[in-house]
């Protein structure tokens, strides 16, 4: 189908992009990629008034390291941050849980931060974000705040993104020298994650000494695998072991039940593939 | 209305168009480049692949007006000088078509694919044509065609074709 009509504007700032928001009311829609948007647009599921296209704004795009952070501007598009060497070095599950995000075609359109303010539990990347204990930065009229993933994540397609604000950047921590691994599950090319998860643990001497576990698809929004992360703590990286504290990945979700999958399934393949993930991470 | 300009198989447009406008319909119904197919609704099947700035996106998931100030290849762009593109001759030589609807797509996300990849072997071609679809389910052929391909376009592998036409950007 073709969009209901719309106005469209591109601005060339942070803060003309914030005015147009302000200007634009309820019904203003910011693009970042599209990859989302415009499909939704498509199927008239949306049908906002104004579209404000992040697209003209370079500020918002690009990698670089600040310190003990690596910082990703929102309308980076996944393509970029696939091969970026920084990421690769320093944030490597994000890189690998990005290539399998949809196809090449909306790897070279979709952006980290069009994906993380989309806040679809399918999407990949809120679990990466989560368990890697991400911070957003947030722009504003007043000025700019900063959210943890875990306060940034509301509900299903629901995030702390405010009237008038704008993601304008994502800050990881490095994990350097961490093993990690995204282990995602669907039927078919292109598909969603009928359940994935994200894993980057610490590993001392054979023994874990950090664990960070995400989940995705597993509830209304991405949820961190706490009590896996506790298990994981203080044992060896060992098959038995692994398997053990991946028992515990489904403490906390709400996993649904839709035409790929039923909540019970879902609920198995967590276990499976949290066993799978931090194998992979730790091996 | 919006106004955008665009460059289009080497050629310079200025239209208005409607915010709503797809690139694909703005390709196909403005500029009559009915070479560039639709075959979904959904984004999923990949046959209104086309590069913008030198990278391949679904038409159908880009507005006109984001192509403003950009060079967009189609598959009607992609031969030079009355020669087929080297993926277009594998596909003919390959056998790499049925009905041959998904043809224009596939051979514009293989040509995206080898300037990424000159030589990917099967997995990387079928990961690299994910985004696809083959309605008659001919993949095999299509998998063989990308890889012959490859071969041809190697520096100093065909003596009569002459270099692989070049796409806007360079691919990747």
């Amino acid at each position: 189908m073709i969009p209901s009509k719309f106005d469209y504007v591109k601005p060339a700032s942070v803060a003309d992009a914030i005015t147009a928001l302000q200007q634009g009311g309820d019904d203003a829609k910011i693009l970042a990629g599209g990859q989302s948007l415009i499909p939704v647009l498509r199927l008239r599921l949306a049908a906002p008034s104004v579209i404000i296209d992040l697209g003209g704004i370079a500020e918002l795009r690009g990698i670089r390291e600040d310190g003990d952070h690596i910082v990703i501007g929102a309308m980076t598009p996944y393509h970029d941050i696939i091969r970026d060497d920084l990421v690769k070095q320093h944030v490597a599950l994000l890189a690998q849980a990005t290539a399998t995000v949809a196809d090449n075609q909306v790897r070279h359109r979709g952006t980290l931060g069009g994906s993380l303010a989309h806040a679809d539990p399918a999407g990949d990347l809120g679990a990466v974000a989560l368990a890697l204990e991400a911070e957003l930065v947030i722009a504003g009229a007043s000025g700019s705040r900063t959210v943890t993933a875990k306060d940034f994540f509301v509900d299903y397609f629901t995030t702390a993104l405010g009237e008038g604000e704008i993601l304008t950047e994502i800050r990881f921590p490095k994990y350097t020298g961490w093993g990690s691994h995204y282990e995602k599950f669907n039927r078919t090319a292109q598909a969603w994650s009928m359940c994935a998860v994200a894993v980057a643990v610490k590993v001392d001497g054979g023994t874990i000494s950090e664990a960070r576990v995400g989940l995705t698809n597993m509830g209304t929004t991405p949820i961190r695998a706490a009590g896996v992360e506790a298990a994981l703590v203080g044992q060896s990286a060992s098959a038995d072991a692994i398997r053990a504290a991946a028992e515990h990945a489904t403490e906390g979700t709400a996993a649904p039940s839709d035409a790929d999958a039923a909540a019970d399934y879902r609920e198995h393949l967590a276990k499976v593939l949290t066993g799978r993930a931090v194998l992979a991470a730790a091996g | 209305m919006a106004q955008v300009r665009v460059t289009v198989d080497g050629v310079n447009y200025a239209d208005d168009v409607e915010p709503r406008t797809l690139l694909v319909h703005y390709l196909r119904e403005q500029l009559g480049k009915t070479g560039t197919l639709v075959g979904c609704d959904t984004s999923n099947c990949g046959a209104c692949t086309v590069h913008l700035n030198g990278q391949s996106v679904k038409s159908c998931s880009v507005l006109a007006v984001q192509a403003d100030g950009a060079e967009v290849t189609t598959i009607e762009g992609v031969a030079r000088d009355g020669k087929l593109h080297p993926v277009q001759e594998a596909f003919n030589e390959f056998h790499a078509l049925q009905c041959g609807y998904c043809t224009p797509g596939m051979i514009m996300q293989a040509i995206d694919l080898l300037g990424d990849n000159p030589d990917p072997d099967e997995h990387e071609v079928r990961e690299g044509i994910e985004g696809n679809l083959c309605r008659c389910t001919g993949y095999q052929n299509i998998v063989r065609a990308v890889q012959g391909a490859a071969q041809a376009m190697k520096p100093g592998a065909t003596a009569d074709r002459g270099a692989p036409a070049p796409v806007a950007g360079g691919g990747n």
